[in-house]
C-alpha cells in the first residue's frame, strides 16, 4: 500500500490512474505513427488499420487524461482546468489534433488515398508532440508538480511501485483493447467483402 | 529540367493565374484589413499593446488560412493535378512550387497588414517582423500539404482549419513571444526549428498524399 502524500493527501492517489493513462496514451500515438510510417514504406493494406485502431486507442486515453488531470486540478488548486499545466494544455492540443485526424479520415472515400493521407496525418502528430511541448514550456510558467527530473522519479520506493503496477496494468488495458478493437474492425472488413462478393 | 526550374517554373504558373483571375490575394488583403477593423471593436479601449499582439496573430493564421483554402483549387477544377503528377518531375517539386507561390500571397498580403497594424495598434519591432517572417514559411510549408490532402475530401473548406490549427498553435506561440518578449531569440530560433522539422516532413510526405 503507497503511502500518503505529505503535501497533497489523498487527491495525490489519481496520479497513480493519470499519469499511467497519460503515458499510455502517447505510446498509442506512438504506435499509430510507427504503423503508419510501416505503411508509407512498405506500402502493405494492413497497417492502416492498425494505424488507425492505435490512434483511436490513443485518443480515447488522452480525452482520459484530460478528464483525469481536470479532477486533480480541482482536487490540488480548486479549479477544474488551468492552463499553467503544461500536460493538460499539451494534451488539448494533442486531443484536437487527433479530433481532426477523424475528421480528415471519414470525409475521404475508403481506399489507398484515405490509407495514406492517415498516415501522413498521424506522422504530423508523433513530431507535433515534442514541438507543442516545447512550445508550451516557452509560452506558460511553471507549476504542475514535477514529479520525474533528471534526477530520477521523485517518490519513495512503494510509491514508485504502485505507481509501476499501475503503469503496467493500464498498458494491458490497452493493449487488449487494441487487439480488441482491431479483431472487430477485421470481422467488418472481411464481412464485408463476403457480401460484396455473394452479390 | 533540374529539380529547381521545375519548382521556379510550377511557381511562376500559380503567379501567373493569380495575375489573370485575382481570386486570392484581393480576398486575403480584404479580409485582414477588415479583421483588424473589427479587432479594433473587440478590444476594450485600455487594453495593453500586448492584447492587440496577440489578435494580430489571429489575423495572421486566418489570413493565410483564406489562401490556403484557394490554394489547391484550379489545380482540382480544371484536372491539373493529374497532370503534374504524371509529369516527368519529382512530386515534391509540386510541394515547393505551391508552397513558395502561397509563401508570395501570405507575403505580400502582409505587407499591407503589418503597416496597417502598426498604424492602427502598436508598433512592430524587428524581432516581431522576423518572427511573422519565419511563421509564415511554417504556415505555408505544413499549409501547402494539409490543403492538397483536404482538397481531396468530401468537406474541404471546412477540413483544412481543423488540420491546420493545433499545427499552427506553436506558430502563434513563437509570432506572439517573438512580439511582446524581451528576449525574442529563442523564440526566433523555436520559429526556424519549427519551419526546418515540418518543412522537411512535408516535403518527405507530399508524394503519398497525391498519388492514386
Amino acid at each position: 500500500m503507497a503511502p500518503e502524500d505529505a503535501d497533497q493527501g489523498i487527491s495525490q492517489r489519481i496520479f497513480y490512474i493519470h499519469v499511467p493513462i497519460a503515458l499510455t496514451a502517447y505510446f498509442c500515438f506512438g504506435l499509430g505513427a510507427w504503423k503508419a510510417l510501416r505503411l508509407l514504406w512498405l506500402g502493405e493494406e494492413r497497417y492502416d488499420l492498425e494505424s488507425y485502431v492505435a490512434i483511436h486507442q490513443g485518443t480515447i486515453f488522452g480525452a482520459l487524461t484530460l478528464l483525469t488531470g481536470s479532477i486533480w486540478a480541482k482536487a490540488s488548486w480548486s479549479v477544474w482546468w488551468t492552463w499553467s499545466s503544461r500536460q493538460l494544455v499539451l494534451f488539448l492540443v494533442l486531443f484536437l489534433f487527433y479530433c481532426a485526424y477523424f475528421m480528415l479520415r471519414f470525409s475521404i472515400e475508403e481506399g489507398p488515398r484515405r490509407a495514406r493521407s492517415s498516415a501522413v496525418y498521424a506522422l504530423f502528430g508523433v513530431v507535433l508532440i515534442p514541438i507543442s511541448f516545447l512550445a508550451i514550456r516557452l509560452a506558460s510558467d511553471f507549476v504542475h508538480p514535477v514529479v520525474f527530473n533528471l534526477d530520477g522519479p521523485q517518490m519513495s520506493g512503494t510509491m514508485f511501485v504502485t505507481f509501476c503496477v499501475s503503469w503496467a496494468a493500464v498498458t494491458s488495458l490497452a493493449y487488449v483493447l487494441y487487439r480488441i478493437e482491431l479483431l472487430g474492425k477485421r470481422i467488418d472488413v472481411g464481412l464485408r467483402e463476403l457480401r460484396e462478393a455473394l452479390q | 529540367m533540374s529539380y529547381a526550374a521545375d519548382v521556379a517554373a510550377l511557381a511562376r504558373k500559380d503567379l501567373k493565374v493569380e495575375l489573370r483571375t485575382r481570386d486570392t490575394l484581393p480576398a486575403m488583403l480584404l479580409f485582414v484589413l477588415a479583421t483588424l477593423v473589427v479587432f479594433h471593436f473587440a478590444l476594450p479601449t485600455n487594453a495593453a499593446d500586448d492584447a492587440a499582439y496577440g489578435l494580430l496573430w489571429v489575423a495572421i493564421v486566418f489570413t493565410a488560412l483564406v489562401g490556403l483554402t484557394r490554394a489547391w483549387v484550379p489545380e482540382h477544377e480544371h484536372g491539373v493535378l493529374d497532370g503534374l503528377v504524371l509529369a516527368p518531375c519529382d512530386r515534391s517539386a509540386i510541394w515547393l512550387g505551391k508552397t513558395l507561390a502561397t509563401l508570395a500571397f501570405v507575403a505580400a498580403a502582409q505587407v499591407v497588414a503589418l503597416p496597417a497594424f502598426a498604424l492602427f495598434f502598436a508598433p512592430l519591432g524587428a524581432p516581431a517582423i522576423a518572427g511573422v517572417l519565419l511563421a509564415d514559411v511554417g504556415i505555408c510549408a505544413v499549409g501547402s500539404l494539409l490543403a492538397a490532402m483536404a482538397a481531396a475530401t468530401r468537406s474541404r473548406e471546412v477540413l483544412l482549419p481543423l488540420l491546420l490549427l493545433p499545427l499552427a498553435i506553436p506558430l502563434v506561440v513563437g509570432g506572439v513571444g517573438s512580439a511582446v518578449s524581451s528576449e525574442p531569440s529563442r523564440y526566433l530560433l523555436f520559429l526556424g526549428l519549427y519551419d526546418a522539422v515540418f518543412a522537411v516532413l512535408s516535403w518527405a510526405s507530399f508524394e503519398y498524399v497525391v498519388t492514386e
